[in-house]
């Protein structure tokens, strides 16, 4: 495990936390989708609204666990708003990649996003920044198969 | 903490027993390593390490069969190991000791065969609400096969056992009583002796799980009066892979076998098929020599500093964690904080920062605790709780550990805000 306890817990990270966005319950939502990490007991809960556009109006996050999950959770929040589905989808398996070191195609700015590398270090703890992404994909998918919400539910153990 | 303190309240010298153990040498992220996970397993003596390396130098060999003399030497030392167990835990005999690859096996060979025979549909199995899950997954399943009912004894606020109604969950019906005899996560010691005294006049029988409390603690299973008991040797000072189930002989004898194979057997034909002598027919193929065979050293090691004396070091060393520990604001205890009858696992929660947050700061100082569930999901469930941070304390750990324990406590909730 690294020394520098800061490469993960970055200010960037530390305030997402401190402060989590998408943090107000969505009054109207067309998905929602619930992950947890049995290993931690993290859970998370999230709420789209999508428009005609199929791009995402408006994002709800709700997470109960560690520092790590709660930050990625908050990014993705701030991230993803006013992105089409497509989009959406398309960043989350570059993160996923991100996380894991695998090669990324990210060629864009993706802002905050970014700090999340510092937890590659932290091999123990990639399933806590990864949480908020697969219940993501995972509500994205189960929207687009025509799934209701309130259906949706993955566990970080399903991405072996 | 000043060594005259050590000298003077202690009933040995730690700095010494300290200097035991290689691996508390290393340094880990440039900080002196400080071990307070002793319960996931604790940390080996040079002692045991060379013992470890002996085996194979000087005896490695198969055991029971062969006619040579490294087969001899093997089997002698396996067996002085089983000899030396049975006068560990209050002097039973050698045919009641039977090794298995830890704890988690011991209990899981009672369920397959014991349980399998014993248990019935509508029997009920009891066990406790503070079960790590190998001593609850298990009889769960068993359960589940046989159409059985499980029951709990429910815990206290505190964290210990509430028997107030132990007469209406223990009942005719009861066939098997399963309980920790210390909690893994609260560091309650259970009243194992009230309980077996009630099973008994139920006619159930009594397994308990002693993982944390046969390392830590003077436990004498005759006296106890216990029908089966489990224990690892990893979590006293033994190598992994090795666990013990104690059984009553006349239980025992009545047992299926669990593994089938070599060893096991008297005499095998197409047609029929006996099993060998106890302990042998639960111990089929070859088991961990190596490991049996330094167990032994790990034994003598924690004798020559005495059962009662650890216990009574380590009471000590548990007061003054919970003492300091409950100076940081925002930080609970989850146990009891009265010391008797509790080991010391110490285990606690911070209203605003998650146990692996909390984990992964105290080791970039060097300091290494447990977070998560402990393997203890349902009992987490009852205290409200996601996960714990837990520090376990042994022998080599002393007031200085707690005191770095404490202060990063503190300049971790400075780091993530919440001063």
């Amino acid at each position: 495990m690294s020394e520098n306890l800061d490469d993960m817990y970055r200010e960037i990270i530390l305030d997402h936390y401190k402060a989590p966005r998408g943090k107000k319950p969505l009054e109207e939502k067309d998905i929602t989708s619930d992950g947890h990490n049995p290993s931690c007991g993290d859970e998370l809960k999230m709420e789209l609204k999508v428009d005609k556009k199929n791009n995402i109006a408006d994002v709800h996050v709700n997470c109960k666990g560690c520092a790590i999950s709660v930050a990625s959770g908050s990014m993705l929040a701030e991230y993803i708003k006013g992105k089409s589905l497509k989009e959406v989808k398309l960043i989350s398996e570059e993160i996923k990649k991100m996380l894991k070191g695998e090669e990324s195609k990210i060629t864009e700015d993706i802002g905050d996003l970014d700090s999340l590398k510092g937890v590659r270090q932290f091999p123990v703890r990639i399933k806590c920044a990864l949480l908020a992404w697969m219940t993501l994909i995972e509500g994205v998918n189960k929207f687009e198969n025509g799934t209701k919400p309130d259906s949706f539910t993955v566990s970080t153990e399903d991405d072996k | 903490m000043s060594t005259e303190t050590t000298k003077k309240d202690f009933l040995f010298d730690v700095q010494k027993i300290k200097s035991d153990f290689p691996i508390l040498q290393r340094k880990i992220n440039g900080h002196r390593l400080v071990y307070l996970d002793s319960g996931a397993s604790t940390q080996k003596p040079i002692e045991v390490i060379d013992a470890h390396t002996d085996y194979f130098k000087k005896i490695n060999s198969n055991i029971h069969r062969g006619l040579h003399t490294l087969a001899e030497d093997a089997t002698n030392a396996y067996e002085k190991t089983r000899s030396h167990i049975a006068k560990f835990i209050g002097g039973t005999k050698t045919s009641e000791i039977i090794f298995t690859a830890g704890t988690t096996e011991s209990i899981n060979l009672v369920a397959y065969t014991w349980g399998e025979t014993n248990i019935a549909e509508g029997d009920e199995i009891v066990i406790t609400d503070m079960e790590h899950h190998a001593n609850l997954v298990p009889w769960v399943m068993l359960a589940k096969r046989k159409n059985a009912i499980i029951k709990r004894i429910p815990i206290t606020d505190e964290g210990r056992l509430d028997l107030s109604d132990i007469q209406n969950i223990i009942t005719e019906k009861t066939k098997l009583v399963s309980l920790t005899h210390m909690s893994n996560v609260l560091g309650t010691v259970n009243p194992i002796k009230e309980i077996v005294q009630i099973a008994h006049q139920k006619g159930a029988v009594v397994l308990a799980d002693g993982a944390q409390s046969v390392p830590h603690m003077p436990v004498d299973v005759v006296d106890l009066d216990v029908d089966f008991y489990a224990f690892s040797a990893h979590k006293m000072l033994g190598p992994t892979g090795v666990g013990v189930l104690y059984g009553k002989e006349d239980i025992l004898d009545k047992m299926p076998p669990f593994n089938m194979g070599g060893e096991m057997i008297s005499e095998v034909s197409f047609e029929r098929i006996t099993w060998a002598e106890l302990p042998h027919k639960f111990e089929a193929g070859t088991p961990n020599i190596a490991g049996v065979v330094t167990f032994d050293t790990a034994l003598t090691y924690l004798e020559n500093i005495g059962m009662e004396n650890i216990h009574a070091y380590e009471t000590k060393l548990t007061a003054y964690a919970i003492k300091k520990l409950i100076q940081i604001d925002g930080l609970k205890i989850q146990g009891p904080y009265n010391t008797i009858n509790r080991g010391g696992a110490v285990s606690f929660t911070d209203k605003n920062l998650h146990p692996h947050d909390i984990s992964t700061f105290l080791d970039s100082k060097g300091i290494a605790i447990r977070a998560g569930h402990h393997c203890a999901q349902t009992l987490m469930k009852r205290m409200r709780t996601i996960a714990t941070a837990r520090a376990s304390l042994y022998i080599y750990n002393d007031e200085a550990d707690i005191d770095a324990l404490h202060d990063e406590l503190f300049a971790m909730r400075r780091y993530f805000g919440h001063e």
